[in-house]
């Protein structure tokens, strides 16, 4: 298969099952919305090291928030629910809670076959030592905290579903800044597409591994099929004119989420095409034995 | 199906215990069998049918014609339907309801939605005192639902209140929120004297500055963003409430010689 003569490999990404959450955050207005999610969604680009893989889904103006004021839609992934609990528990605490103006939402409360209620401000509340007041309109429960700049106010819960992350595609390029480019487009697209992320720094991974290493402490190590620099000395995956290689990794609500999100990067890397030094598409997979969703790339692209 | 019409036959002069007459006490119950049923009064009880010409047949929403104040316990314990009464009620309306609406058309008596857990009652008209409050003996007035009154409401409005909302658009009484342990109260009118004595927690909504006793103090000026969000959630009520959007508040806590946690809020 090839697009705009970007050749389109058949191989397929392989992801794994999730646990996935989404919190709004309004604030006074977008730039401290953004500020309070952008510290939230910190230090979370994998389960690996990070606990959660975390993104801001996209911006929400006044009417779309429960409150009326500016907000951000942040989603949360881990791999278990207790882990996701923890992370949303303590990254609401230090980012939410310290963060001038701002307010937590549930993001998820219908629309899944099934969701998990978890504490989005239902212990934060503790911090009010007493004077923190509870309010329940509409069904649901709000706790009011006294804070020095005012009042914090959080939703008790929000609500967790069953997800999917670790969607991939590789971009194959003749130059660096070529497959920076390409990523950068793919990643333009991909913002519009809602119930995804992408979790690494802009959205893009430069370091994609292969499981395993040769010290004996190490879980995973560098992708040397697909490194450019040692294409002489390793069984490598890349032809001659290949010079760099990216990866976008996606993590979504639903594999449906992914499977479009995967399809408008790809479009939008093919559409800088041949001439831009746009080669190849590919994707990362252990073989098909570890995910339980396999995205066939030529599938996704028909 | 047309809705089930109880008609008031004639003046009463001795009141009537009208709690059997719900939704779910009726439903599946046959023309005769609704007929048959027998309402205490006084130390007598009375067929339904010689106290009302009844007509229709939907037991999920009934109505009352010719109500008046000797009416009691209209809704009684009610968790489902709807009941619509037309010229008054006496006292405990929707006592202890759980689920439904019931829509007054005129004036009710004390203890209107007394320990009412969850519902709507929507009064067009006045209420006497102890709106929403306890059984007396019992230390858990309203846990839970919305009450709307139109006019006034008497003394004592929402004593040891528990949960839900209360919006009175008229005036309210002496002791307004009195003991009050959690939920909201709005009164667009005025209040009596004592308004939050012994309130322990819980938010009061006024329009208007109040005499205010002194365990109840001034926390000052502020912009509160959960009234936004309260309002909100009012919206497309049948009360004037669902029209105001107002964040700028004066807040006065207390009553602190009772934990003083509650909060009466002034708009500016």
């Amino acid at each position: 298969m090839i697009i705009n003569g970007v050749t389109i490999d058949d191989t397929f990404a392989e992801a794994f099952g999730m646990r996935g959450t989404r919190v709004i955050i309004t604030a006074q207005n977008h730039k401290w919305a953004n500020i309070a999610a952008t510290a939230m969604t910190g230090f979370a680009t994998s389960v690996i090291a990070c606990g959660v893989e975390a993104g801001i889904e996209r911006q929400l103006n006044p009417a779309e928030t429960p409150d009326g004021r500016p907000g951000v839609s942040v989603l949360m992934f881990a791999m278990g629910s207790a882990v996701l609990m923890k992370q949303l528990e303590t990254r609401m605490g230090q980012c939410i809670l310290t963060c001038p103006t701002t307010a937590a939402f549930s993001g998820i409360d219908e629309g899944y076959p099934e969701i998990t209620r978890i504490n989005l401000g239902k212990n934060l509340r503790f911090f009010g030592d007493g004077f923190q007041i509870s309010k329940q309109f509409g069904g649901k429960r709000y706790w009011r905290v006294p804070v020095m700049d005012g009042e914090f106010m959080t939703e008790e819960t929000t609500g967790m579903v069953r997800a999917v992350g670790g969607g991939n595609f590789l971009i194959l390029a003749e130059s660096q800044p070529q497959a920076l480019a390409a990523c950068e487009a793919a990643i333009e697209a991909m913002k519009q597409i809602p119930n995804v992320i992408m979790p690494f720094p802009g959205g893009v991974v430069r370091s994609g591994s292969k499981v395993g290493s040769k010290y004996k402490s190490l879980i995973a190590s560098t992708n040397d099929a697909f490194c450019p620099t040692l294409k002489g000395i390793t069984k490598t995956d890349l032809s001659p004119e290949i010079e760099s290689v990216m990866e976008i990794v996606i993590d979504g609500l639903s594999d449906a989420d992914i499977r479009k999100a995967t399809r408008a990067g790809i479009a939008a890397a093919c559409e800088l095409g041949a001439t831009k030094g746009i080669k190849r598409i590919s994707a990362g997979n252990y073989g098909g034995k570890l995910g339980q969703f396999h995205f066939k790339l030529r599938e996704i692209m028909a | 199906m047309s809705a089930l019409t109880f008609t008031l036959k004639a003046q009463l002069t001795q009141r009537i215990d009208m709690s059997p007459l719900t939704p779910d006490n009726l439903a599946r119950k046959t023309a005769a069998e609704i007929a048959a049923i027998e309402l205490q009064s006084g130390n007598r009880k009375l067929r339904v049918d010689s106290l009302f010409d009844i007509s229709g047949n939907d037991t999920a929403d009934i109505v009352i014609q010719n109500g008046c104040g000797k009416l009691d316990y209209i809704g009684s314990g009610m968790k489902s339907g709807r009941i619509t009464v037309h010229g008054g009620a006496g006292s405990w309306l929707g006592f202890q309801m759980r689920k439904g609406e019931i829509v007054l058309n005129g004036d009710a008596d004390a203890y209107a939605a007394a320990e009412l857990a969850g519902g709507t009652i929507c009064v067009n008209g006045n209420v006497g005192d102890f709106l929403a409050s306890a059984l007396p003996g019992n230390r858990k007035g309203m846990k839970g639902g919305l009450v709307i009154v139109t006019g006034n409401a008497g003394d004592r409005v929402g004593d040891q209140m528990r949960r839900g909302i209360i919006l009175i658009e008229g005036n309210a009484g002496a002791y307004c929120a009195s003991r009050m342990l959690a939920g909201t109260i709005g009164v667009m009118g005025t209040v009596g004297d004592y308004v939050g004595f012994g309130m322990r927690r819980g938010t009061l909504l006024l329009f208007s500055t109040p005499k205010l006793h002194s365990t109840i103090q001034d926390c000052g000026s502020h912009s509160l963003p959960f009234l936004g969000l309260m309002f909100k959630s009012f919206r497309g009520l049948p009360s004037k409430f669902a029209g105001v959007d107002k964040n700028r508040v004066r807040r006065y806590a207390g009553d602190l010689a009772n934990d003083g946690k509650g909060e009466i809020l002034i708009f500016a």
